[in-house]
């Protein structure tokens, strides 16, 4: 395997709209900070690789205008997913990999505002016997979440102690969108959204764009002290009928975990993307993660969640502490579709 | 395709092989920066382009990026109204929607000092005469009518200026765009100028070599 | 001509306008869905069996461990218990009830995998995990999921 690591990452402010900008006015902040961080322009990089999805805007092909933000001319290697731009990086990291080139550009973006979100992502569901109910996210999560509470594994107060703390943490994140001081008490206290959820164990909707820049070994450390190196990655997924699925553990996660090699070290930090407060519970079994690991110090998904863009967000923070020294090794997570159905996991580290 | 067992219930009931799902979603479409500039141009029946900077290519409509630099464009230039035929299509079927008239010409348009075809109407000549290089200009709706949208220009017609024989094809210049590909030839980073560093290029793509 | 009017100016209120995308989807459904559509037309629920004899519920078409076809579907329900719940308090204009109630996954008699469904209730406090709950079907069924109305509690066992 090639050393490869992360060695910049930028995002754009979270917030719930972002009307005077279209997404590629929205996207070029981020991907022109990455890329300056380093030293860098589009010319220096080999490939670049995108996640969006046209689905939250309504807008077809927008990724393809998006592009425009790096400059694709002449026309440069590049590719797009319709997932997080956890697995845009992960095929940035392969292509890495196979030794032709030293460097990728990976960005992601979305602009959830002009619709209806819950209900434009009722579109990734089974078409036939589950997209015409038009569930919606929020409601499929509290049907997870309802699970978890009866199985005994979480009360709503464990999930309360989530709410509470991410969004304090989210105090010291100047890009959140949610961040308060607020006791898990308080929050009990607010009435049922979709229950057993209340708005509180929701994440916001976002608008937002995040870039990284991967790099391999001697070009990483030529720009940066402390690459933040890619040790393990790996991606997995559950089956698309909620009813397959033991609702109350992430198996994809687990065996995600388990292959980018979690436990072959202490973890110092983590960055779990968990939309909803439960499925940070759920995360952390499924990862293995002790009680000395420091979750969401970024604040989370619970923060900001703009889709396809929150899981890659999870890589940059842990990438910028293991960068600044905070921490040696952290983990992170990425998650796609209804109830942590897709997820991705990496570990990084940092030279000793 | 495998044998399938029924229960006996459904053995002799007509299968259900389709079913339709239509799904409608609600979106508002917001114009960001730089459309609701063009379309504010519009409302004053001015086109408006923009680019990154004094020599760099103008956009009309922009997008807020220049695709060649990477970088937003935020000088904002006035382009002419007239401009030259670089490629045009007749077309003969009635799409849902559309009261066109058929058979009508929908053509990409490079108006004078813009570096970035629109694509419009020709109409006021008839379909068969309409040609590359021709010169055409807007024809505008009353000025009652004039809303933001590009439908506030009912259409382009010709001007009656001789054509343009050295009809400028998109990003011919700089190696860019459609004209990159007359000759059957692919733009590849061996043959065309990079915008950004001036480096590369063969000589029919802008560069030196 | 083409001379730069201004550095950018103020642009002033952002322009927007409503967008409206349908997708008229016509789909063809396959022999084990299209059963499964067939049965909610007559009123019939079915699953397939899988390899290890589970019976899933609304079929799969392939078995979830091997990925081999499966090919025996069997008749379900019509009642079952609901495995989780939740309670919407302002359902949706897309939702097929107008009043508050319960998005329910429902494990039918016979069915080893929970089916999604919505149950008209009251209120939240009657609805429970392990609940019973039949299927109300629609007057005018054509072979769709929406040929369950949506599901109530069975009488007599309230939570």
């Amino acid at each position: 395997m090639r050393d490869i690591a992360v060695i910049s990452f930028a995002q754009t402010p979270a917030r719930r709209s972002v009307p005077e900008l279209n997404e590629v006015e929205m996207l070029m902040p981020a991907v022109h900070d990455a890329l300056t961080q380093v030293d860098m322009t589009i010319d220096d990089i080999g490939f670049t690789c995108s996640g969006s999805t046209d689905y939250l805007a309504g807008t077809a092909f927008s990724f393809v205008s998006t592009l425009d933000a790096v400059g694709p001319w002449p026309p440069i290697q590049e590719s797009h997913v319709e997932m997080d731009g956890a697995w845009a990086l992960y095929e940035a990291w392969v292509k890495l990999q196979l030794g032709e080139i030293d460097t990728a550009l990976v960005y992601a973006y979305a602009k959830s505002s002009p619709g209806d979100l819950p209900m434009v992502l009722t579109r990734q569901l089974d078409p036939i016997t589950v997209g015409p109910l038009w569930a919606d996210s929020v409601s499929l999560a509290a049907l997870q979440a309802r699970s978890l509470i009866d199985s005994g594994k979480a009360t709503e107060a464990d999930m309360a102690e989530v709410v509470a703390r991410s969004r304090k943490d989210a105090l010291n994140n100047p890009k959140a969108q949610l961040a308060w001081d607020r006791s898990a008490e308080d929050h009990l206290a607010t009435d049922y959204h979709i229950a057993p959820l209340r708005k509180g164990d929701c994440p916001p909707i976002t608008d937002g764009a995040a870039a990284i820049v991967l790099a391999a070994g001697d070009v990483a450390r030529s720009k940066v002290k402390r690459p933040a190196w890619i040790r393990g990655i790996d991606h997995r997924v559950d089956p698309i009928h909620l009813g397959l699925r033991d609702l109350t553990v992430s198996e994809s996660t687990r065996i995600a975990a388990e292959k980018a090699g979690v436990a072959d070290g202490k973890v110092d930090i983590a960055e779990l993307h968990a939309p909803f407060s439960h499925q940070e519970l759920i995360l952390k079994e499924a990862i293995g993660l002790g009680d000395d690991v420091a979750i969401n110090p970024s604040g989370g998904a619970l923060a900001a969640n703009a889709m396809m863009t929150a899981g890659l967000i999870r890589i940059g923070e842990v990438a910028t502490r293991i960068s600044n020294g905070e921490a040696d090794r952290g983990v992170a997570h990425a998650t796609s579709g209804p109830c942590l159905q897709q997820n991705l996991v990496t570990v990084l580290e940092g030279d000793a | 395709m495998p044998e399938i067992q029924l229960p006996a219930s459904l053995a002799d009931v007509e299968p259900v092989r389709s079913v339709r799902t239509p799904a409608q979603l609600d979106y508002t479409f917001t114009a960001g920066d730089a459309t609701t500039r063009f379309l504010k141009g519009i409302t004053q029946k001015k086109i408006i382009g923009q680019q990154a900077n004094p020599d760099s290519r103008v956009y009309v409509p922009a997008r807020g990026a220049d695709p060649e630099l990477g970088a937003a464009t935020p000088i904002e230039v006035e382009v002419a109204q007239v401009g030259t035929v670089t490629s045009f299509c007749v077309v003969n079927l009635q799409f849902y929607g559309s009261g066109m008239e058929i058979p009508y010409t929908s053509a990409l348009i490079m108006l004078d000092g813009a570096d970035l075809s629109i694509m419009h109407l020709i109409q006021e000549i008839p379909a068969d005469q309409v040609r590359i290089g021709m010169r055409v200009e807007a024809v505008w709706r009353d000025d009652a009518d004039i809303e933001p949208t590009l439908e506030s220009i009912k259409w382009f017609r010709p001007t009656g200026e001789p054509d343009d024989v050295n009809v400028r094809i998109p990003g011919e210049i700089r190696g860019t765009g459609l004209g990159s590909w007359v000759g059957g030839v692919a733009p590849t980073e061996l043959t065309v100028r990079n915008p950004r560093t001036g480096e590369g290029g063969t000589a029919e793509f802008g560069g030196e070599g | 001509m083409c001379d730069a009017v201004t550095d950018q100016t103020e642009v002033g209120e952002i322009l927007s306008a409503p967008l409206i995308i349908e997708y008229p989807f016509k789909r063809t459904t396959g022999p084990i869905i299209g059963a499964f559509l067939t049965g909610l037309r007559e009123q019939v629920l079915v699953g397939s069996k899988a390899e290890d004899g589970r019976v899933i519920v609304p079929p799969a078409e392939f078995d979830p461990v091997s990925g081999n076809d499966l090919t025996e579907l069997v008749e379900v329900g019509p009642e079952g218990v609901i495995t989780t719940w939740a309670w919407v308090t302002e359902p949706h204009a897309k939702h097929a009830l107008d009043d508050p109630f319960a998005w329910i996954l429902v494990k039918l008699d016979g069915a080893d995998t929970p089916m999604l469904g919505a149950l008209k209730a009251p209120t939240m406090d009657v609805v429970a995990t392990g609940a019973r709950v039949k299927p109300v079907w629609a007057d005018e069924r054509e072979g769709h999921i929406d040929d369950i109305a949506h599901w109530v509690l069975v009488e007599g066992d309230a939570a």
